[in-house]
C-alpha cells in the first residue's frame, strides 16, 4: 500500500516537474532568440509578480477567476466529461451578474445584491453548461465538439446582446457599472494592495475549491460521479443514472465557472465587458491538466499559470508578453505527454483495458 | 444576374480556406486522430507563408514556408497522441494556444509589430480588384479540387483504405502488418499540411499576416467535418454552405435583416444540430480520439 | 499474389508427402514469455508436421493462446526459440510471419465493420493498378479463392452486415489471400453456433487437404477427437504432452491437463469437479465429488502407448496445482446439493417472467416472448450456446436495457418499469458477466467498489459515511478472503479471482431476494471458483432465487435445480436436475430437438 501511494505521489507530481522543466528550456531558447539573457528575464518575471504587493494582488486577481474556469474542467472530467466550453460558461455568468446588477435598483444593500448577482452568475454559467450536458446525456453527442461549437454562439449571442441592444455605454463594449453590487477591492482591507484587482472574490474562489474537494472526495454525489467518469457501465449497473451525471457535472462545472465572471464583473470593473473572459476558460483546461482534476491541485495550477501571465507583463520590456503563450501551450502539451508516459513507467505490469486520461471522442 | 455572380465568386472565396482545412480534417479524423487543431495548423501556415514570401519576395515560396509550417505542427500533434500517448484533445489545445503565441511573438521578432506583418508578395491584384480577380489566385483552383481529390483518395487508394482501416479498427490492421502508427502520421501530417495552405491562402490573399487572422476558421472547418460526417465531398458542400451564408451576409449588410452574429453563428448552430442526430446521426470513425494500447 | 498462394500450397503438399525427412512445420521449444511478474509460458513447446490439424489443449490459463500467439508473431519470446518450416524465426514480427505464410484467426475478429469483405481480405497487400487500388481485381481474386477453398463469400458486401459464421470465413479467407501455408486459430469455435462449428471443420479439412498445416487453440476435448490428427497439451505455461488423436482417449488427455489421473465416467469423460478444471462438458454423475485422485481409474495401455512425448517427464507436479485440486475435490461434493432443502415450488416464484421480449443489438427479439419462474431456494440453470439471447435476458432483469413487452415480477411486485436502483433496493442483485467494464471500477479501492450500488445505505445527509464503509469492507474482505486484505487497495491491483469476490460479496448481502448470476466464475482461479460455488449453494439454501446463466455446462450441472436451455431466445426446455445431462442437453443447446 506505501508503494501505491508513493506511486500515485509520482504520478501526480513526476509530469509536473517534467512540463516545468521543458517549459524552462523552451523559454530560454525563446528568450536567447530575442537576444535577451534567460537569468535576467527570470529574475525579472519573479520579481514582476512575486516581488512586490502589486503584483502578488495582481497574480492573485488572475489565479482567482482560473480557479473557477479550472475547477469546472476538472468537475467535467471527473465525470468523464471534457468541458471546452468553460470560456463562454464564464463570459455567460458575468454577462447575467452584471445584467441583474443593472435590474437591482441602485440603493439596495450590498449584502442581498451581492448574492443576487452570483446567484445570476452561477445560472448563467448553468444554463450554457446545461445545453452540452443535454446534448449528451439525452442524444449522446460529445461534448468537446458540442462545447467548442457553443462557444462560439455564445460569445457571438453576447457581443450582440451588447453591441446591438443598447446595453453598452456609447463607442464601448461595455455596460454601465453596477454600483448596487460591487465586491470590495483587497486593497480596501490591506492597502499595500492598492492599485491592484485582487478583491474579495479571492474567499469565494477558496470556498469553491473546499466545496469542489469536499463535493468530489467525500460526498455521495461525487463518488457517483466519479464512478462516473471512471467507469460508466459499472456506475449504470450500480443503479447510477449516467445520463444524470453527466447532465449534473456540466450545469454544476457551468455554474462553477460562470461564477467565476463575478472576479471581472463585481470584483474588478464593475461592468460587464464584450471579450473579458480574454482566454482564462480555455487556461483552465491547462489548470485542470495541471492540478491533475484535484481541487487543490487546480488551486495550485491557478497560481502558477497565473503568475506567468502576469510575469508576461512584467518581461514585455525585455521580451515579448507573448512569450508566455508560447510557454502556457508548452506546459500543456508536455503534461499531457508525460502523464502516460510515467504511468506507462510506473505501471510495468499490463493493468487490464487500462485507461489513460479519462476523455474519449 | 451580376449580383448572382458576385455572391457565386464571393461564396467561393470564402469557402477555399474551410475546404482546405476540412480536407485536412476528414483525412487525420478518418485515420482516428482528432482534427481540433485545424486552427493552429491553419495560423501557422498563414504566418510561415508571410515569412516565405517576406524573405524571398515571391508568394510560391510563401507556399512552400506555409506547407512546412503545418507539417511541422501536424507532426508535434502526431509524435504527442501516437508515439506519446498523450490524450489528443488536450494536445490540441496546447498546439493551439502554442501556435498563437509563437506567431505573435515572431510577429513582434521578425516585424517589430504585435499586429500584422508588412505587405508581402501575394496571389491576385492588390485590393479590391474586380470580381474575376478572384480567379488570379492559383490556390483557389487547388481549393477547388481538394474535396474531390480527397474523395478519390479515400475512396480509391491504397493510402485511403489503410486510412478508413486504421480509423475504425487499428488493431485489424495492426494484425496484417499495417503500421498503425505510419498511417496515422502521414495522415496528421498531411492534414497539417492542407490546413496551413487554408492559412497561406488567407495571407497570400491579403498580401499580409495579421494577428490570429484564422479568426476561427479551422473550427468552421471542424464543423464542416462534422455536418458532413467525415465524407469529403459532404463536408465540401458544408463548406460551400457556410461561405454561402457569410456571402449572403456581406452582400445584405446594412439591409439590417439579420444580425452579423447570427450569420456567424450558422455553422455552429448546425452542427449542434447534426450533433443531436436532429437530422440523420453523425456517426465519427469507431477509432477517434480513442488512446491506443 | 495468385501464384504466391499456389505455390505456397504445393509447397506445403510436397512436404507432406515426404513428412519424415523434412523439418516440421512448426517448431518451438523452450518457449518463455513473461507479462510483467506473470509467467503464461515457462519452457513450453510445440512440434506441429506439416499437412496436419494440430490442437493444443489446456486449461483456461495454460498458456496455449500466448504461445501461439508468440509462433504468430503478435509476442516476442522472452526466451526460447520458433522454428517455421526449418527457419529460425524467434522473435518475428506479424509482417514476417505473413510473409513466411503463417497466417493467424484470432478468437475476437480482426475485421474493420465499415469496410467490405474484400477490402477486409485485401488490407495490406492490395493489388494496384497505377495509382489506385484495384477493386475489382480484388473481388475477382476474392471470388477465385473462395470457389477454389469452399469458404463462400460475397465480396462487395459490408463487414458489419455478416454473421458470426461469416465473418469467420473472412477472416480464414484473409489467411489464404496471404498465401498461409500454416494456419492458427484461437478458440476457432467458440463463437459458432452447431451448424456453423461443423461447417468450419468441414473447411478446415479441405483446406489442410489442399495442403496447409493447421493448429488450433481450444479447451474443449469434444470437437478434436474427431477432427484433429495430433493433440498438444498444456498445463500452467508448460508443453504437458504431445499424442496422436487416433492413438488417445480423452482420458489421456485429460488427466495430462490436469496433472493427475482423473475419475472418469461410462463414457471416457471426466466428471464433476474433474470435468470443471478441464473445462468439458460433464454427464451426470451425481457421486462424482465422492472421487479422488488415488482412486482414480485409467486405461494406463492406452495412455502410455499414446504418450508420444511427455515433455516434462520426470518434472516433478506443482505441489500447489495438486493440493488445490484435491481441495476441490474434496470441497465441491454435490451431496451439499442433496442435503440441502428441496425449493418450495409451491411458494409464490421469487422471480416470474411472462412473455418477456427484448430487442438485442443484433435483433429486435433477442428474447423472444420468454417466460419462467424461479421458486425462493432454487438455483435454475440458464444453458446454451452464448449469443442465443442471455445476455438480453440478464440485461432485462436487471433493468439495463428496456423490454417491448412482457413482464417481470420479484415476490409479487412487477419490476419491469422499475429503474435498475429501484430493482437494487428491492433485492434484485447481478454478477454481471464481465467484471472489469460493468462489475467493478477497477480504479476505486476494495472498499468504495464494495459499496458500489448501495452507496445510498452508506452515506448520511449525502456524505459517505467512511468508517462505517471501511468497517463494512474489512468484514467482506474477511467472509471473502478477498487478497490483500487491504480495504484501500485499488481493484485494479488485485487477481481476477479476487476482483470477482468483490462483485459476488457485494451482489450477495443478506436481505437480497433474487441474484442474477452470469458467468460467475469466468477468468477465475480454481479456488475463487470453488468458493463462489460455495456461496452461491448457501444462498440457495437461505432461500434465496438465483439464475445462473454459465458457458460451462459443468458448472450449471453442478448448481442448478432445474436446467433450462435458451435457444434463439427462446426457452426450448426445462429439466429437472436429475434428467438433465449433456447428453439430454445437447440437442436443445444445438436447436436439434425443441
Amino acid at each position: 500500500m506505501r508503494a501505491a501511494t508513493s506511486a500515485a505521489i509520482e504520478d501526480g507530481v513526476l509530469p509536473t516537474l517534467t512540463a516545468l522543466l521543458v517549459a524552462l528550456v523552451a523559454g530560454d531558447l525563446l528568450i536567447l532568440s530575442y537576444g535577451q539573457a534567460p537569468g535576467e528575464v527570470w529574475r525579472l518575471m519573479m520579481s514582476g509578480t512575486w516581488g512586490n504587493a502589486y503584483g502578488i494582488g495582481q497574480v492573485l486577481y488572475k489565479a482567482t477567476t482560473l480557479v473557477f474556469t479550472g475547477l469546472s474542467v476538472a468537475i467535467g472530467l471527473r465525470a468523464g466529461l471534457f468541458n471546452i466550453g468553460a470560456e463562454s460558461q464564464l463570459a455567460a455568468g458575468g454577462f447575467c451578474a452584471a445584467a441583474l446588477g443593472l435590474l437591482l435598483p441602485t440603493g439596495m444593500t450590498p449584502w442581498l445584491a451581492i448574492p443576487m448577482c452570483l446567484l445570476a452568475a452561477m445560472l448563467g454559467g448553468a444554463l450554457v453548461g446545461f445545453i452540452p450536458g443535454v446534448l449528451r446525456a439525452r442524444f449522446g453527442a460529445h461534448e468537446v465538439i458540442a462545447t467548442i461549437m457553443l462557444n462560439f454562439v455564445v460569445l457571438a449571442l453576447l457581443n450582440w446582446a451588447i453591441s446591438a441592444t443598447g446595453l453598452a455605454v456609447p463607442e464601448t463594449l461595455h455596460t454601465p457599472p453596477v454600483a448596487s453590487s460591487s465586491i470590495p477591492r483587497l486593497a480596501a482591507f490591506f492597502p499595500v494592495f492598492h492599485g491592484s484587482a485582487a478583491n474579495g472574490t479571492i474567499l469565494l474562489a477558496l470556498m469553491a475549491v473546499t466545496v469542489s474537494a469536499w463535493l468530489l472526495f467525500r460526498s455521495r454525489f461525487g463518488y457517483e460521479l466519479r464512478a462516473t467518469g471512471l467507469q460508466p457501465l459499472a456506475a449504470e449497473s450500480a443503479g447510477i443514472r449516467v445520463p444524470r451525471i453527466w447532465m449534473m457535472a456540466m450545469v454544476l462545472g457551468g455554474a462553477v465557472a460562470g461564477l467565476g465572471g463575478s472576479n471581472f464583473v463585481l470584483g474588478y470593473k464593475n461592468y460587464f465587458e464584450d471579450g473579458f473572459n480574454g482566454g482564462a476558460g480555455f487556461l483552465g483546461i491547462a489548470v485542470a491538466l495541471v492540478g491533475r482534476n484535484n481541487p487543490f491541485g487546480v488551486l495550485l495550477a491557478a497560481l502558477f499559470f497565473a503568475t506567468l501571465s502576469q510575469g508576461g507583463l512584467a518581461i514585455h520590456a525585455l521580451v515579448p508578453k507573448q512569450m508566455v503563450e508560447v510557454l502556457e501551450g508548452i506546459v500543456i502539451l508536455a503534461v499531457a505527454v508525460s502523464v502516460p508516459e510515467v504511468r506507462r513507467l510506473l505501471r510495468a505490469r499490463p493493468a487490464p483495458s487500462a485507461t489513460t486520461l479519462p476523455v474519449t471522442v | 444576374m451580376k449580383l448572382t455572380l458576385l455572391l457565386m465568386l464571393q461564396t467561393l472565396r470564402i469557402a477555399i480556406p474551410y475546404l482546405f482545412a476540412a480536407s485536412g480534417g476528414v483525412l487525420a479524423e478518418r485515420a482516428g486522430i482528432v482534427s481540433l487543431t485545424l486552427e493552429g495548423f491553419m495560423l501557422a501556415g498563414a504566418f510561415c507563408a508571410t515569412l516565405g514570401s517576406f524573405y524571398f519576395g515571391n508568394p510560391w515560396a510563401g507556399v512552400l514556408m506555409g506547407l512546412l509550417g503545418g507539417c511541422l505542427f501536424g507532426a508535434l500533434h502526431a509524435v504527442a497522441t501516437i508515439r506519446f500517448k498523450a490524450d489528443q484533445i488536450v494536445s490540441a489545445v496546447a498546439i493551439n494556444l502554442m501556435v498563437v503565441g509563437l506567431t505573435r511573438f515572431f510577429l513582434r521578432l521578425a516585424f517589430d509589430s504585435s499586429s500584422n506583418s508588412p505587405r508581402v508578395a501575394g496571389f491576385g491584384r492588390d485590393g479590391n480588384a474586380g470580381a474575376l480577380a478572384t480567379f488570379e489566385n492559383p490556390l483557389i483552383w487547388l481549393g477547388v479540387i481538394v474535396m474531390p481529390a480527397l474523395a478519390w483518395v479515400i475512396t480509391r487508394t491504397r493510402f485511403g483504405l489503410r486510412v478508413r482501416a486504421v480509423g475504425e479498427k487499428p488493431e485489424a490492421a495492426a494484425t496484417l502488418g499495417v503500421s498503425v502508427s505510419r498511417i496515422r502520421y502521414r495522415a496528421v501530417i498531411a492534414s497539417g499540411a492542407l490546413a496551413a495552405l487554408g492559412g497561406c491562402y488567407l495571407a497570400l490573399d491579403q498580401h499580409q499576416f495579421t494577428d490570429q487572422m484564422t479568426a476561427g476558421r479551422g473550427f468552421i472547418a471542424l464543423a464542416a467535418v462534422i455536418v458532413g460526417r467525415w465524407m469529403p465531398i459532404r463536408a465540401g458542400i458544408a463548406c460551400l454552405l457556410f461561405a454561402f451564408a457569410e456571402a449572403m451576409q456581406i452582400q445584405v449588410q446594412g439591409a439590417g435583416v439579420l444580425p452579423s452574429q447570427f450569420v456567424s453563428m450558422i455553422p455552429y448552430v448546425l452542427t449542434l444540430v447534426a450533433l443531436a442526430g436532429l437530422v440523420g446521426r453523425a456517426v465519427p470513425p469507431a477509432a477517434l480520439g480513442r488512446v491506443e494500447g | 499474389m495468385r501464384e504466391r498462394a499456389d505455390q505456397g500450397v504445393s509447397r506445403a503438399a510436397g512436404r507432406g508427402a515426404g513428412s519424415a525427412a523434412v523439418a516440421p512445420a512448426v517448431r518451438m521449444s523452450g518457449v518463455c514469455k513473461f507479462f510483467g511478474p506473470v509467467q503464461a509460458n515457462s519452457e513450453a513447446s510445440l512440434e506441429v508436421q506439416a499437412g496436419e490439424i494440430h490442437a493444443v489443449v489446456g486449461e483456461n490459463g495454460a498458456g496455449k493462446s500466448t504461445l501461439l500467439r508468440v509462433l504468430a508473431g503478435l509476442y516476442a519470446p522472452d526466451g526460447g526459440t520458433v522454428e517455421v518450416f526449418g527457419r529460425d524465426v524467434t522473435g518475428w514480427s506479424t509482417s514476417d510471419a505473413i510473409a513466411a505464410g503463417v497466417g493467424m484467426v484470432h478468437q475476437h475478429f480482426m475485421l474493420v465493420p465499415t469496410l467490405t469483405v474484400a477490402e477486409n481480405v485485401v488490407l495490406g497487400r492490395e493489388p494496384m493498378s497505377g495509382l489506385t487500388y484495384d477493386r475489382a481485381t480484388a473481388e475477382s481474386r476474392l471470388e477465385t479463392l473462395s470457389r477454389e477453398s469452399g469458404l463462400a463469400c460475397v465480396p462487395s458486401r459490408l463487414v458489419s452486415e455478416l454473421s458470426v459464421g461469416e465473418a469467420q470465413r473472412v477472416e480464414i479467407l484473409k489467411t489464404l489471400y496471404r498465401g498461409a501455408t500454416l494456419l492458427i486459430l484461437d478458440e476457432p469455435a467458440a463463437v459458432l453456433s452447431p451448424p456453423e462449428v461443423d461447417e468450419l471443420w468441414r473447411v478446415l479439412r479441405t483446406v489442410r487437404d489442399a495442403g496447409a498445416t493447421i493448429v488450433l487453440v481450444t479447451h474443449k476435448l469434444d470437437e478434436l477427437m474427431e477432427v484433429t490428427d495430433r493433440i498438444t497439451v498444456m498445463r500452467h505455461g508448460k508443453t504437458v504432452m504431445r499424442l496422436r488423436t487416433s492413438e488417445t482417449t480423452p482420458a489421456a488427455i485429460a488427466t495430462a491437463m490436469v496433472g493427475r489421473a482423473v475419475r472418469l465416467d461410462a463414457n471416457g469423460m471426466p466428471v464433476g469437479a474433474d470435468a470443471a478444471a478441464l473445462g468439458l462438458a460433464a454427464s451426470t454423475d451425481e457421486d462424482a465429488g465422492a472421487a479422488d485422485d488415488h482412486g482414480a481409474e485409467l486405461d494406463g495401455a492406452s495412455v502410455s502407448e499414446a504418450w508420444t512425448a511427455i515433455l516434462d517427464a520426470g518434472a516433478p507436479p506443482d505441489e500447489m496445482i495438486v493440493s488445490s485440486a484435491r481441495n476441490r475435490i474434496t470441497r465441491s461434493a454435490p451431496a451439499a446439493i442433496i442435503s440441502a432443502p428441496t425449493p418450495t415450488y409451491a411458494d409464490v416464484p421469487r422471480l416470474r417472467i411472462t412473455a418477456l421480449t427484448v430487442p438485442g443489438p443484433r435483433s429486435p427479439r433477442a428474447v423472444g416472448a420468454l417466460s419462467l419462474s424461479i421458486a425462493p431456494g432454487e438455483i435454475l440453470g440458464l444453458a446454451g450456446v452464448e449469443g442465443n439471447g442471455q445476455t438480453e435476458l440478464i440485461e432485462a432483469i436487471a433493468g439495463l436495457r428496456a423490454t417491448t413487452s412482457g413482464t417481470i415480477t420479484v415476490d409479487g411486485t412487477d419490476v419491469t418499469r422499475y429503474s435498475i436502483g429501484k430493482r437494487l433496493a428491492l433485492g434484485i442483485t447481478h454478477i454481471p458477466e464481465d467484471r472489469q467494464t460493468r462489475g467493478l471500477v477497477l480504479d476505486y479501492s476494495i472498499a468504495d467498489n464494495l459499496i458500489l450500488g448501495r452507496q445510498t445505505h452508506f452515506s448520511r445527509s449525502g456524505r459517505i459515511d467512511r468508517a462505517r464503509t471501511l468497517a463494512f469492507a474489512e468484514d467482506r474482505i474477511k467472509a471473502f478472503d478477498i487478497r490483500p486484505a487491504d480495504p484501500n487497495a485499488l481493484a485494479r491491483s488485485l487477481s481476477g479471482g479476487n476482483q470477482q469476490k468483490i462483485v459476488v460479496a457485494r451482489e450477495m448481502p443478506a436481505d437480497f431476494r433474487v441474484l442474477l448470476a452470469a458467468q460467475p466464475t469466468r477468468g477465475v482461479d480454481v479456488g475463487a471458483i470453488e468458493f463462489i460455488h460455495d456461496q452461491l449453494r448457501a444462498a440457495r439454501c437461505a432461500g434465496k432465487a438465483i439464475l445462473l446463466v454459465s458457458a460451462e455446462l459443468h458448472e450449471i450441472l453442478a448448481l442448478s435445480d432445474r436446467v433450462a436451455v435458451m435457444y434463439r431466445g427462446r426457452i426450448v426446455t426445462i429439466l429437472p436436475r436429475a434428467a438433465a445431462s449433456e447428453d439430454v442437453l445437447g440437442p436443445f443447446m444445438t436447436g436439434a430437438a425443441s
